[in-house]
């Protein structure tokens, strides 16, 4: 697989290391008062599919970015990759 | 019709007309007591031990393709108990049991064949690890050896014992591990569930439940409704897509593992060897390919395909075990969709919604399992009650912390 | 010398005769032919052997989709099994042995299994051999798997090299047939970077084995001077005796070039064979098609060969198969054969043609409406029993026959990515469906296109396609060459209905329309069912003869059509690929990288043993001249260190460099301790946790200023904690002003311990830096220099339950630095230490590593429970409160000591009470680390024991069941040595 790189353009995915999904970035108030339910969910949950998935991608034999990934499971088809900052910041993680 | 090789003389005298189908086709009924979707390895297991060991009359097993046409008609057939941890342990062993009565058992022979796994070790720590699987194992009334490098040579003399990176430092072995043909135990399985009035309907996808106050009573298939009390669920490499339908979000991710067979040769290798340095294990089988595996791709997939990438990696560790492979030549790769659970080890158990119950997550280690799955999920079933040996894999183990880890990984499906 | 079958013309280089043995019979051959075009010439038919039935067998095909062929190439440490002698390019001093037979070829015991073959039917060893039990290991297991397998390996090392590389290119074109040659000219005149591959050493196809003119001249000469084109074009690589063997994701494509397999030893030092991975931005499928047979009563004798390939040996490698030849065809291409034969002088004695109204098409006898329903011959076809349309018999003596039921579609690539063919009725065959892999076209026969015009005119098409689609200008107009042929007319037929005895389907694995029929009666009646059960299609031909076939028997017994029956499913590699192809350089002691730490050379010198630790080498201990056994030079190290001072490389320990306004706000969330209120210039012991709870990793944070901390990690986690730092600070806390950086291999680090180590490096720090004790306490870090000016940092840190520091010098300097601190601490008696040694020493200590922290440990079951800071946010820090993993009669790390002092034991061993039986269920716990202890005199070990905190004191046992031991052991604290920790703070 090529995954094209946001900063770097097209690598081969064997650079790379893989996490999972990007629901990941989503980590739970550790003071909710559910806490332990949701970082449960957070931590061993997973949609799973069978098609669109968002995931996590490290470019550990690169420049050490994380990304987000758009890929699908089935066909293996990549339609968009982020930086994983950048994705994390619009869904609100700040510090 | 019972077989045996006195049937296999006559019937050849007699021009083969007495030979049945292994099971039947029959269409399928409106009401079942028990329903079990997924005709795998694990949904046949568990058909036949319902109808065999706990009695039930009415059950259905529904297959959406045709019946072993996922992982267990693509692995690499090892049978085993070679694990460290109590649960594991206790199951596995179970299932080993079981394997070794399962030609009789079923009267179809699944060439359950012992010839022994071998796994290598390079340094200290790898000794140390192996020493506590074979104590674990002997505590749980399993085998389990140290073999130094002679007794090593004398076995295998194709290995290659002065690696510079890697010599073998020693092993251990499971002698009553092996494999067993594959299709077979399908087949085998069907044929009895179908002989003690299991209906097999191939062809018929689940594509839903009905839930009526909180009680699941029955599938919508492709094939219309079927009412059934309870209904269990087996079918690994679609488990979260269909338990999504009941809403379920399982602990598990798919991942494509792939596996590799080499063109047939004379025999080479007597039994199953792993190396401790790179994720590679080998068997031949009785047709004399070379069949073997590694690590996943590790990323999510649906694809039952892999990338080359592993190919290559997979090989490079072949071959610095076994550098007398370099010439033979690889014939086919193939790959299957591993339900991977976030501690490496399996769920059976009863679901949020009464009358629905789920079996998966079996990660790699489904083949070998498939006859204690079978007898667990179908005790689980007929008695509502976990079996003994399989009390630990629930559902709930992750939200409450007693999570059965095997390799120390943590909730990272693709290094299980 | 003898060449008896050998005609006129063909592709063969006259003037290089080669000499070749086969079965250690000599015979001759040219250059540009292959091994069975050789045997075919000098008369051999016999062959080889049948997998199940052990039936004499002769050449089928003349390319790699051969099922029978198959011989043992070259000897010793070179011999590869099973190779196709279709494909083997002869060589001068070629040697060749048929396998799987007896003491010989022609007399092989084993084949009376083809006298039992009613016994031996599809699947009949899952009904039997279960009587008595233990006899299928012990007897019918062995038995088979003897009988088994084809050829054998040599059991030596592959004398050969091979290697990896990687290619890319605007447009891969798979074979070199005419739809190939004609896309990847006008590619390569548009100016596009291509790749033309074919599996041949001789590129252009079938337009090597036909008779036909293109462009004005004959085929073979169009076919050469399209390629010596190509070769003239810088943007264009040529690779003939390549292999494309699977398309795989965004446009990579396997292949493996078969570099030297052509020569009768590879030139040292250059590879064998390639295994490229090929990055294409579009591909075009033009990999042709593959004839199919008609099975009829023993349609498998060695001299039966595809019609096709009849007339490729002819007219290619100008051979006939037999000095009287007959042909079956349910289609004009069959006759083509007769002609061609024909017109090299060779005798055909009829074509038979299924078809009622054949047209007359070769100057041969036309039996048309008839079928050959049997043959005889054992070891070579004598004649064959044909019968006519009005069920007249007649037999017809030959010595060859070629055998056409019309042509298949190479589809295989097309499918490698989940696609399924589509049924095409008018040429019945599966040809390429939609689902193609992405960027994938295909071209000519692969597509269905059969005729040479319409091949050169779709390659060319599909190229200009791509070129548009790629923005290629189109390089000026091709003139499209003109090519005789005729169209492809044929009635399918796949099995005949008449005579006795079986006919075959797959011919490698013995599969018959009868095992099909059997398994129609048993109900393994889907394709996948049918191919498991009957082993149809898994031989080393992968079926590419026989699965259409097969497919129609069953089609025919369901009552559904072909389509609807189904296909199976086509996997990589495409034909099958040597496996050292695969391992490259990358195997034997290039298997992994080593990593060297800067003591590496001195260690070697000194003869001190190494131990891989992850990739990197590490000393385990540094032997005395006359110590004869790893104990006496590991004690005396321990001791050694304790009573003066010893020096050990620990530059294997990850580092990271973390800077930053939020540097310590962000070790706060990584560390389940806290660091905000670390002082600058001390140094914490952090504890690193997985998001659920587990312990993962331990190591010390040093603060050398406000805004920067050094911290280390394990040997074995040095990436991983970057990984999952780096995943904290770009996933998680993505404003946190705080960088990371792996130092691991910018610094040299020595742990410098024993009771003389401040000593030795008061010698080694520049003077104006005061490290005594009241200013450089324990725990304290700086930054300083030593030897004149170096730079480097001061950690006062201890492994060993020392005095002790680590001192850390730009890696450059690292060996420079151990030898000086050797040499400066001489009369201090300083001495190297390996791991071993530090290992011991940690024991004494109790300090847990890798094996204490095996993923599956808590803090809690470390009696670190109250370094977990419940007071802030840190990873791990709420799911390790689970009930599960705060059970009050959990693990517990303690220390264990024998009751009697001379015993010992190991770790890997198990936990069980006094007086309890040794199984499962009585379970206490493991020991995890275990040493003799030369500080104490006995062994000690550090154990997780149920509940062990309150058991202190207690007697347990350690037990070994599979070494056969039982040890009584005290319960004590993990401190063994030092307890109150005096020493390390003098």
């Amino acid at each position: 697989m090529l995954i094209n790189h946001p900063l770097l353009g097209p690598r081969d995915a064997q650079e790379f290391i893989y996490l999972g999904d990007a629901r990941l970035i989503d980590r739970p108030d550790w003071q909710a008062a559910d806490a332990q339910e949701q970082f449960f969910e957070y931590t061993y949950l997973r949609d799973n599919p069978a098609g669109e998935h968002k995931e996590l991608w490290f470019h550990e034999y690169g420049d050490r970015s994380w990304l987000v990934v758009t890929r699908n499971t089935v066909t293996h088809e990549i339609t968009h990759v982020e930086l994983a900052s950048e994705a994390a910041r619009a869904r609100g993680r700040s510090k | 019709m019972k077989y045996s090789g006195f049937r296999v003389i006559r019937e050849a005298l007699t021009g083969h007309r007495g030979w049945g189908p292994a099971w039947r086709d029959p269409e399928p009924k409106d009401q079942y007591d028990i329903i079990v979707v997924g005709g795998g390895g694990h949904g046949l297991a568990t058909a036949h031990y319902l109808s065999s060991v706990y009695r039930e009359l009415s059950v259905v097993v529904l297959e959406k393709s045709w019946i072993g046409s996922g992982n267990v008609g693509r692995n690499t057939t090892l049978v085993r108990s070679n694990y460290m941890l109590a649960e594991n342990t206790k199951f596995y062993g179970m299932s080993l049991k079981l394997w070794e009565n399962l030609e009789q058992d079923l009267n179809y022979n699944a060439m359950v064949s012992q010839r022994g796994i071998l796994a290598l070790h390079h340094d200290d720590g790898g000794r140390d690890a192996q020493l506590r699987l074979a104590n674990t194992m002997r505590m749980a009334g399993g085998d389990g050896e140290m073999l130094d490098v002679d007794q090593i040579r004398k076995l295998y003399p194709g290995l290659d014992f002065n690696n510079p990176l890697f010599p073998i430092t020693g092993g251990f072995i499971h002698r009553r591990g092996g494999t067993a043909r594959h299709d077979a135990v399908t087949w085998g399985y069907a044929r009895a569930a179908d002989r003690r009035g299991v209906d097999i309907i191939q062809n018929c996808e689940v594509t839903g439940f009905r839930i009526e106050n909180g009680k699941c009573i029955g599938v919508e298939t492709t094939r219309g409704f079927i009412g059934g009390k309870k209904t269990g669920v087996a079918v690994a490499g679609r488990s979260s897509q269909l338990m999504a339908k009941a809403g379920l979000r399982l602990p598990i991710e798919s991942h494509v593992l792939q596996a590799f067979v080499t063109e047939g040769l004379k025999p080479l290798l007597p039994g199953v060897v792993t190396y401790g340095a790179g994720h590679f294990y080998i068997s031949q089988s009785d047709k004399g390919g070379l069949v073997f595996g590694g690590d996943l791709d590790a990323y999510n997939s649906y694809a039952q395909r892999g990338n080359i990438a592993v190919l290559d990696s997979v090989l490079e560790g072949g071959l610095s075990l076994l550098p007398i492979m370099s010439r033979a030549r690889l014939l086919r790769s193939w790959g299957g969709i591993m339900d991977m659970s976030m501690d490496g080890s399996p769920i059976i158990d009863k679901t949020h919604i009464d009358g629905l119950y789920f079996n998966g997550g079996w990660c790699y280690g489904g083949f070998k399992a498939t006859p204690a799955s079978g007898m667990c999920f179908a005790h689980l079933l007929s008695t509502d009650q976990p079996h003994e040996n399989a009390a630990g894999f629930r559902l709930d183990r992750f939200r409450r912390g007693y999570v059965i880890d095997e390799n120390g990984v943590g909730p990272t499906p693709n290094l299980h | 010398m003898t060449q008896k079958l050998r005609l006129d013309g063909g592709r063969l280089d006259r003037t290089k005769a080669l000499n070749f043995t086969f079965d250690g019979q000599a015979f001759q051959g040219y250059e540009g032919d292959t091994l069975a075009s050789a045997l075919m010439a000098n008369g051999v038919r016999l062959i080889g052997r049948s997998f199940k039935y052990h039936r004499p067998r002769g050449v089928f095909t003349s390319g790699s989709e051969e099922p029978n062929a198959l011989v043992e190439l070259r000897s010793d440490a070179r011999q590869e099994p099973n190779t196709r002698a279709t494909v083997a390019e002869l060589f001068d001093g070629l040697d060749a042995r048929s396998q799987n037979r007896g003491p010989s070829l022609r007399w092989d015991p084993l084949a009376i299994n083809d006298l039992f073959s009613n016994f031996l039917t599809a699947g009949f060893y899952y009904k039997t051999f279960m009587w008595p039990k233990s006899f299928w290991e012990k007897l019918y297991e062995p038995a088979i798997r003897r009988a088994a397998g084809l050829g054998s390996l040599s059991m030596q090392d592959d004398p050969d090299e091979y290697d990896k590389g990687f290619l890319h290119c605007d447009l891969l074109v798979i074979g070199a047939g005419p739809a190939g040659l004609m896309a990847a000219q006008i590619a390569g005149r548009a100016g596009a970077r291509v790749i033309v591959a074919d599996e041949d050493f001789l590129m252009g196809g079938r337009l090597n084995a036909e008779r036909q003119e293109v462009g004005g001249m004959a085929g073979h000469d169009w076919a050469a001077s399209v390629v010596s084109e190509l070769h003239s074009m810088d943007n264009v690589r040529v690779m003939p005796r390549t292999s494309i063997i699977g398309a795989y994701d965004h446009g990579t494509y396997g292949a493996v070039e078969r570099v030297q397999d052509h020569i009768h030893t590879p030139v040292s030092g250059k590879p064998r064979q390639i295994l490229w991975r090929i990055y294409s931005k579009r591909a075009v499928l033009c990999a042709g098609a593959t004839e199919r047979p008609i099975a009829f009563p023993n349609n498998d004798r060695p001299g039966i060969s595809l019609a096709a390939s009849l007339r490729a040996y002819a007219n290619r490698w100008a051979t006939a198969p037999a000095s009287r030849v007959a042909v079956f065809t349910n289609n004009d291409d069959g006759h083509r054969t007769a002609a061609d034969l024909m017109a090299r002088g060779v005798d055909v004695a009829a074509v038979v043609d299924v078809r009622q109204k054949a047209a007359k098409l070769s100057d041969a006898r036309l039996i048309a409406g008839a079928q050959v329903i049997g043959t005889k011959g054992r070891q070579g076809l004598k004649s064959i029993r044909v019968r006519h349309s009005d069920g007249r018999l007649e037999t017809i003596s030959c010595g060859a026959l070629g055998v056409s039921g019309g042509w298949n579609p190479n589809v295989h690539m097309t499918c490698h990515q989940n696609g399924r063919p589509v049924w095409d009725e008018d040429i019945a065959a599966f040809v390429p469906g939609a689902d193609l892999p992405p960027g994938m076209s295909v071209a000519g026969a692969a597509k269905g296109l059969f005729t040479t015009t319409d091949a050169l005119r779709n390659g060319a098409e599909e190229a200009s396609a791509i070129l548009s689609d790629l923005g290629f200008a189109s390089g000026g107009a091709t003139e499209l060459p003109q090519a005789d042929d005729a169209a492809y007319e044929h009635e399918p037929i796949y099995h005949v209905t008449h005579g006795k005895g079986r006919a075959w389907l797959d011919l490698q694995n013995d599969v018959t329309v009868k095992d099909v029929k059997l398994a129609h009666q048993e109900n393994f009646r889907s394709v996948e069912h049918l191919k498991r059960y009957t082993t149809l299609g898994m031989a080393t031909d992968q079926g590419k003869t026989s699965n259409v076939g097969a497919l129609a028997v069953m089609a025919e017994l369901t009552g559904k059509s072909i389509p609807e029956t189904g296909t199976t499913v086509f996997r990589p590699p495409y034909t099958p690929v040597t496996v050292g192809a695969f391992g490259g350089r990358s195997v034997g002691a290039h298997y992994r990288p080593i990593r060297k730490t800067p003591s590496h050379k001195w260690a070697e010198e000194n003869g001190a043993p190494l131990v891989r630790a992850g990739n990197w080498l590490r000393a385990r201990w540094f032997p005395k001249s006359g110590e004869t056994h790893w104990r006496e030079s590991v004690d005396r190290e321990v001791m050694h260190v304790r009573s003066k001072v010893g020096i050990c490389d620990v530059s294997t320990l990850g580092k990271i460099d973390v800077q930053g306004a939020d540097a310590a706000a962000f070790l706060n969330k990584v560390y389940a301790n806290g660091f905000a209120k670390l002082a600058v210039g001390k140094v914490r012991y952090g504890l690193m946790l997985r998001e659920e709870g587990i312990l993962y990793d331990d190591g010390t944070a040093a603060r050398l200023g406000e805004d920067h901390f050094v911290i280390t990690t394990t040997t074995a986690n040095a990436a991983l904690v970057l990984r999952n730092m780096e995943f904290a600070r770009q996933c998680l806390w993505p404003d946190m002003d705080v960088q990371l950086i792996s130092t691991t291999e910018a610094w040299a680090q020595f742990a410098v311990a024993g009771p003389k180590s401040r000593e030795l490096l008061q010698r080694v720090v520049d003077e104006k830096f005061d490290i005594t004790n009241e200013t450089f306490p324990f725990m304290a870090c700086g930054e300083l220099s030593v030897c004149d000016g170096l730079r480097a940092r001061l950690f006062r840190i201890s492994f060993s339950g020392e005095l002790a520091y680590e001192i850390a010098v730009p890696a450059r300097y690292g060996a420079a630095m151990w030898r000086r601190m050797l040499e400066l601490g001489k009369d201090l008696d300083v001495i190297p230490y390996g791991v071993e040694a530090l290992d011991v020493m940690r024991i004494e200590k109790g300090h847990p590593t890798g094996r204490e922290l095996d993923g599956t440990t808590t803090a809690l079951n470390m009696g670190m429970e109250r370094m977990v800071s419940r007071k802030k946010d840190s990873i791990g820090s709420v799911l390790d409160q689970r009930e599960g993993m705060i059970r009050t009669d959990g693990l517990r790390l303690v220390g264990l000591k024998p009751v009697n002092t001379s015993e010992t034991f190991t770790a890997g061993t198990n936990l069980v009470n006094d007086g309890a039986e040794i199984v499962i269920n009585n379970d206490q716990g493991r020991v995890t680390s275990a040493c003799f202890s030369p500080s104490l005199g006995h062994c000690i070990g550090l154990a997780l024991l149920k509940n062990g905190d309150a058991r202190m004191g207690e007697v347990v046992r350690v037990v070994s069941p599979a070494q056969n031991t039982d040890v009584k052991v005290e319960v004590t604290t993990t401190h063994f040595f030092d307890p109150d920790g005096g020493r390390l703070r003098a």
